[in-house]
């Protein structure tokens, strides 16, 4: 083994990434980054508030033509909505108790609000989960044999149809879903959930079936396709193409270099459906009466009940912020690049 | 194994370790078109043998042929690669293997260098993994044994050998390390060929000479015979010991680099070598008209004839075969030896003087410049003459597009005097005098960023003019066609848009779009960078007409020091933001003061 | 002095306009067909509708009439024919409305750069928080009957957030460009920078962006009908209807079933189309 002779100083340039304080950038990122999410939040609420209470009228909404006749309610409802205050004391009355635990009275029962919501939160999530669990594997799962025949005949028409269902509005879906499932065509699964109260929806496994396949059919084609093209730009790169002329088996070509490159954009997809989701349900829910906060919020505001609109809707905005920073989260920790960035 | 046909002379060769190449032809599926026709090459083992093309040559294509991998589009039609099997002592043909076998010698027996060091590397995985990979899937060695192996790669290439260094990503690396990390990558299982495909563009002179000098010496030591291809032919008389010329698919010439060197014979390598320049000596630099035709739009008979000064009516029917000329030296051209001797001195011009009494129309005083926090230019003083050209002459990081930028007014945040005419200049374009914007004009580094794809020739050329109140209408348009004239584009293309022309067509039109401000100085950043040997040179030869028949002056931005001995008046040479040593051209590169500058110059391939 | 040199051979061939590179994409040309199909058909099926609007033609949910009667009896064939107008209207003034402010906004904040990118995009996060329809249902909560140009500003103020992401992307990738720095070298006004040297290069991906958006605007207004916030609770409205003969589902399947087609049909032609063009304009220059 010979030398190579009068090389400068190999260290050259690129000095390596100190872990000590390596710890200390990473939390104040993570600061930076929870702030940021915090005050997004703030501003959504303003924008809920604002949106409910200066935008029209609630309690002309409700009463309608009652509005003059009917003194005793009119005068209850506003009393509910502290509506002889200004505008600035209501925002900052409702944001206390918001965050204090106590968001409200409901216009329509007098109930708090709280007590109502919190059973139908944890239905939602339940859909949600479930249907990301089937979304991902599926989409993943169909991304990959697409671009196994990448621009061959079965690719094309794979595309196609998840380009056409890409398109369909979720509640579309569901009908068409109901119409041959349920009610015309075939009949193996009932076409809304009646729980029983106390029940919860998942007690009867065959009433989920039909809302979680909904769901799954909104979103997968959206994912798949964007794993493909991710997965397809990353079998035409550079890096692949060299682990190819140094001869590595295709398989682990496909494993190791083009998946792992392909996992973060595919991460960020699937969080930004998730977060979709969390609008989605609205519609799916009121379709097959499912008692979830999507449900929950559509009868809200039939009803015109401000209180719960409000809180439906920060929960549901809440969620997506949060499923939008774990999103950042998780990618930037699997691309190195982006981690040894921070450290530095 | 198949059975194999092979001459008795290139069995020789193979037998030793080398390859052989024979009647290679890539075509383009589904267009019955050959990217490159008729290759035959001869790889002795320890020896380089440099492939040199322009874009569009086909030189990258039989580079990677030799691995039996065609990129998508096309595909091998045609020809044999033969090469010694390891164990059997039997001629192989790897473009017949079946596929399982092929995959088996890349890597081991035939290995290859890209060309981009950034992308070459996965940036998921480290690159102590990265280097063993291959080892380790095809079950050679123990994992204690590849380890060590991957060591002694890396301290062969010059790198640090720790564990820290093995644990880094592809990012943690300069680009000169990660060229170094793929060659041990290479090296490692030690294979018989190596083809590299410019591996060296894109980085520092120095680190370039470095990275030369690492493969030189690795291939000598393990006789290995490596394939070299590349755009430079000053890298190639380095470090080859044979060279062969490609043009439009074909190889034009062949022989030992001496012979090509001291006595080109085929018009086109005659061309190349005008076209470039020297460091020793200023000269006079030529391009070749027209444009290499790509694949499909090849003309009949000679593909060179269209742009041949030497060309007769022959020449356009009848395709050449290779000729030998001399012993080892091949010809492809029906009139080799017909054309006279080569003199490398033709087209040596005098030095400018240093002598000559300037007239300042800009100088720049105590300039520094900062991105945001970070001081990147440090008290930069210099000036420059009516009719004069100043270089800015440093490696990547040294500066100069910095100051460029900031003269020009495209980067304001600097502190400093920039006075034009004795008027002082304000920090950015937007600010300064309309009069001022247009007397001082700036040429981009890339043609294919600097035009509005969506704009046609004429609405690029004539913006300036209708925005400094120059000309309007009619008047406008004949002066546009008058300006392309200058710069030798057709008025055919009036109103072609800008995404149809090649790179040196459009550099020609950033030209001309400066020169239609009629100003007094124009700040080249780097324009000739990103086009081929022979564009620059055509570039080169209008800049010089125009500096002699306007008197503008140019404020000249390259890294090449060979061009700024051909081109430039005074040179200024920076590092690291710093200007190092400045002064005439002549005397600062015939006796330079600073170590900076003698490193520079000693990096700095030599053609003479 | 003049170059000597012969002018060159001839530049690449013309290339073509967008909308014919468009047309060679297969789903963009079956996707505007269909698109333009429908709405001849949205725009001409009235005059041929059998039955009147609010016209009754039979007992509720009988099966008289291709596709049998609805909730009150009106021919669902003929309400059909009526049911699109004014979901197009309003979808495409929404689309059209969400691009402009989304546009101005997303190449405002790229071409701007540094502070004033941050701030806005900060304030474009807030309304992406919300998901579409969450947005129109917020402000529907304290408004009774919502007049049409109400739909149109929430479904359009909806879009523009995401339109100024997509915006902002591709300007980002044409402001760092070299030929809009050597316009603004040249000194040229801003808004002439924007609108000549930006605009024009961005027209391929914000037409696929168009398309999408409108594919999102048809689901979003019908699924607003859906849920039964329409302007006028008589008119015929294809999303209203899903919802007015919902009870039929199992026996007079077509008052659901055949609006659901209709948007069904339409959503794929747009989305198709969109897609079309989002290829053509992958396939530039």
């Amino acid at each position: 083994m010979t030398q190579v002779a009068t090389l400068p100083d190999p260290l050259e340039e690129v000095a390596p990434p100190r872990g000590h304080s390596g710890g200390a950038a990473w939390a104040l990122w993570l600061l930076r980054r929870l702030g940021l999410a915090v005050l997004t939040l703030w501003l959504v609420s303003v924008l809920v508030f604002v949106a409910t209470a200066a935008l029209g009228d609630p309690v002309r909404a409700i009463l309608g033509k009652d509005f003059d006749a009917n003194v005793a309610r009119r005068e209850q409802l506003q009393g509910l909505l502290n509506s002889d205050h200004s505008l600035v004391w209501r925002y900052f009355h409702w944001l206390g108790g918001l965050l204090s635990g106590d968001p409200g009275t409901s216009l329509a029962n007098q109930q708090p609000v709280w007590g109502q919501v919190s059973a139908n939160v944890v239905n939602t999530l339940v859909l949600v989960l479930l249907a990301a669990l089937v979304m991902i594997p599926v989409a993943f799962g169909i991304a990959m044999i697409s671009s196994h025949y990448r621009r061959k005949r079965p690719d094309t028409v794979i595309q196609t149809i998840l380009l056409a269902l890409a398109g369909i509005p979720e509640f579309v879906i569901g009908i068409l879903l109901v119409s041959v499932f349920s009610t015309s065509v075939f009949h193996w699964f009932p076409a809304v959930s009646l729980p029983a109260p106390g029940e919860r929806p998942w007690d009867q496994p065959k009433a989920m079936v039909l809302p979680v396949l909904t769901l799954v059919l909104a979103v997968a084609p959206y994912v798949s396709r964007i794993v493909r093209a991710t997965l397809l730009e990353v079998l035409d790169s550079d890096y692949v193409e060299l682990a190819r002329l140094k001869g590595i088996p295709e398989n682990v070509v496909m494993r190791k270099h083009a998946l792992l490159n392909a996992i973060v954009p595919g991460i960020q997809v699937i969080a930004l459906q998730l977060a979709w989701l969390a609008g989605g349900v609205v519609l799916v829910e009121t379709l097959f009466n499912y008692p979830g906060v999507g449900f929950q919020l559509v009868d809200a505001v039939r009803n015109h009940d401000v209180p719960m609109v409000q809180l439906l809707s920060m929960i549901i905005a809440g969620v997506y912020v949060l499923v939008n920073l774990v999103a950042d989260l998780l990618s930037i920790l699997l691309t190195p690049r982006a981690r040894t960035a921070i450290s530095s | 194994m198949t059975d194999v046909t092979a001459t008795t002379q290139e069995l020789k060769v193979v037998s030793k370790g080398g390859l052989v190449v024979e009647d290679l032809e890539v075509s383009l599926t589904g267009r019955g078109v050959d990217v490159v026709d008729d290759i035959d090459l001869v790889l002795a083992p320890g020896e380089v043998v440099g492939l040199v093309g322009e874009s569009g040559s086909g030189k990258t294509t039989v580079g990677t042929s030799l691995l039996g991998y065609s990129r998508a589009g096309a595909f091998i039609s045609a020809g044999k690669v033969l090469i010694e099997d390891r164990t059997s002592g039997a001629v192989r043909d790897v473009l017949k293997l079946p596929w399982k076998e092929v995959r088996q010698l890349r890597g081991e027996e035939i290995a290859y260098v890209p060309q981009d060091p950034a992308s070459a590397l996965n940036p998921s995985i480290r690159i102590g993994k990265q280097i063993v990979e291959l080892l380790e899937l095809r079950g050679i060695g123990t994992a204690a044994s590849r380890l060590q192996g991957a060591r002694d790669g890396l301290a062969e290439v010059g790198l640090p050998t720790d564990d820290e260094f093995l644990r880094r990503y592809a990012h943690q690396l300069s680009g000169g390390q990660v060229q170094r990390v793929a060659l041990a990558m290479a090296f490692l299982p030690k294979p018989k060929v190596l083809v590299l495909d410019e591996p060296t563009t894109g980085l520092d002179v120095t680190t370039q000479k470095m990275v030369l000098d690492t493969m030189a010496e690795l291939c000598r030591s393990h006789g290995v015979s490596a394939l070299y291809v590349t755009h430079d032919l000053a890298v190639v008389a380095n470090i080859a010991d044979r060279v062969a010329v490609m043009y439009a698919g074909q190889i034009a010439e062949l022989g030992p680099r001496d012979a090509i060197f001291a006595n080109p014979s085929h018009p086109y390598t005659r061309a190349l070598l005008d076209s470039i320049p020297h460091l020793s000596q200023a000269r006079a630099l030529k391009g070749i008209p027209g444009r290499t035709p790509s694949p499909g739009s090849r003309p009949e008979g000679c593909r060179f004839n269209t742009r041949c000064s030497f060309v007769v009516d022959a020449c356009r029917t009848t395709v050449p075969e290779l000729r030998t000329i001399a012993p080892d030296h091949q010809v492809r051209c029906l009139r080799a030896g017909e054309i006279g001797a080569w003199d490398i001195n033709i087209g040596t011009v005098p030095d400018s003087d240093p002598g000559k009494l300037r007239d300042v129309i800009l100088s720049v005083d105590g300039l520094n410049v900062f991105y945001g926090r970070k001081q990147v230019v440090h008290d930069v003083t210099f000036d420059l003459g009516k009719g004069e050209v100043v270089a800015l002459v440093g490696e990547s990081g040294s500066g100069k597009t910095t100051i460029s930028r900031s003269v020009g007014g495209l980067h304001k945040e600097w502190t400093g005097t920039l006075m034009f005419e004795g008027r002082e200049l304000a920090r950015s374009a937007r600010k300064r005098s309309a009069e001022d914007r247009r007397r001082i004009q700036y040429i981009f580094q890339n043609p294919y960023l600097s035009l509005n794809p969506r704009l046609t020739i004429e609405q690029i050329i004539r913006r300036p003019m209708e925005l400094f109140g120059l000309a309007k209408g009619k008047n406008a348009t004949d002066r546009v066609l008058e300006l392309m004239e200058q710069v030798a584009l057709g008025s055919q293309m009036l109103r072609y848009q800008a995404s149809r022309l090649s790179g040196g067509e459009r550099q020609r039109v950033a030209i001309a779009r400066a020169l239609a401000a009629e100003p007094d100085v124009m700040i080249c950043d780097e324009i000739t960078s990103a086009l081929d040997v022979s564009v620059q040179g055509s570039i080169v030869e209008l800049l010089e007409g125009l500096r002699q028949s306007r008197g503008i002056s140019m404020l000249f931005v390259t890294h090449n020091l060979a061009l700024v001995r051909s081109i430039a008046t005074r040179v200024e040479i920076l590092q690291a933001g710093k200007v190092v040593e400045a002064g005439p051209v002549v005397t600062v590169m015939e006796t330079p003061h600073e170590d900076y500058t003698k490193k520079l110059l000693s990096n700095s391939p030599r053609i003479d | 002095m003049t170059a000597t040199a012969n002018p060159p051979a001839a530049a690449k061939p013309k290339s073509d306009s967008f909308f014919r590179k468009a047309l060679r994409q297969k789903r963009f040309t079956f996707g505007f067909t269909v698109t333009l199909i429908l709405i001849a058909f949205v725009l001409l099926a009235p005059h041929f509708a059998p039955y009147g609007e609010r016209e009754t033609a039979g007992l509720p949910f009988s099966k008289d009439g291709v596709f049998g009667t609805d909730y009150l009896g009106q021919d669902v064939l003929s309400r059909l024919m009526y049911g699109g107008q004014s979901i197009l209207l309003i979808s495409v003034l929404a689309t059209a409305l969400g691009m402009v402010v989304g546009i101005l906004i997303g190449v405002i904040a790229a071409y701007s750069g540094g502070w004033w990118d941050e701030v806005i995009m900060r304030g474009n996060d807030v309304l992406l928080a919300f998901p579409q329809i969450l947005l129109a249902l917020v402000v529907l909560t304290a408004i009774r009957e919502p007049k049409s140009w109400v739909i149109i500003v929430l479904v359009g103020a909806s879009h523009a957030p995401r339109v100024a992401r997509v915006a902002r992307g591709v300007a980002l990738g044409i402001v760092s460009r070299d030929f809009v720095v050597a316009a603004e070298a040249l000194g040229e006004k801003r808004s002439r920078v924007i609108l000549a040297e930006v605009l024009p290069n961005m027209t391929g991906p914000l037409l696929a962006e168009a398309g999408l958006r409108l594919t999102y605007s048809i689901g979003l207004v019908a699924a607003l009908g859906f849920l039964g916030f329409a302007t006028d609770t008589g008119a015929a409205n294809w999303g209203l209807m899903m919802k007015e003969n919902q009870l039929a589902l199992s026996t007079q399947p077509w008052g659901v079933v055949a609006p659901v087609l209709m948007i069904a049909i339409f959503t794929i032609a747009t989305n198709l189309m969109a897609d079309g063009l989002a290829q053509a304009s992958q396939k530039g220059d």
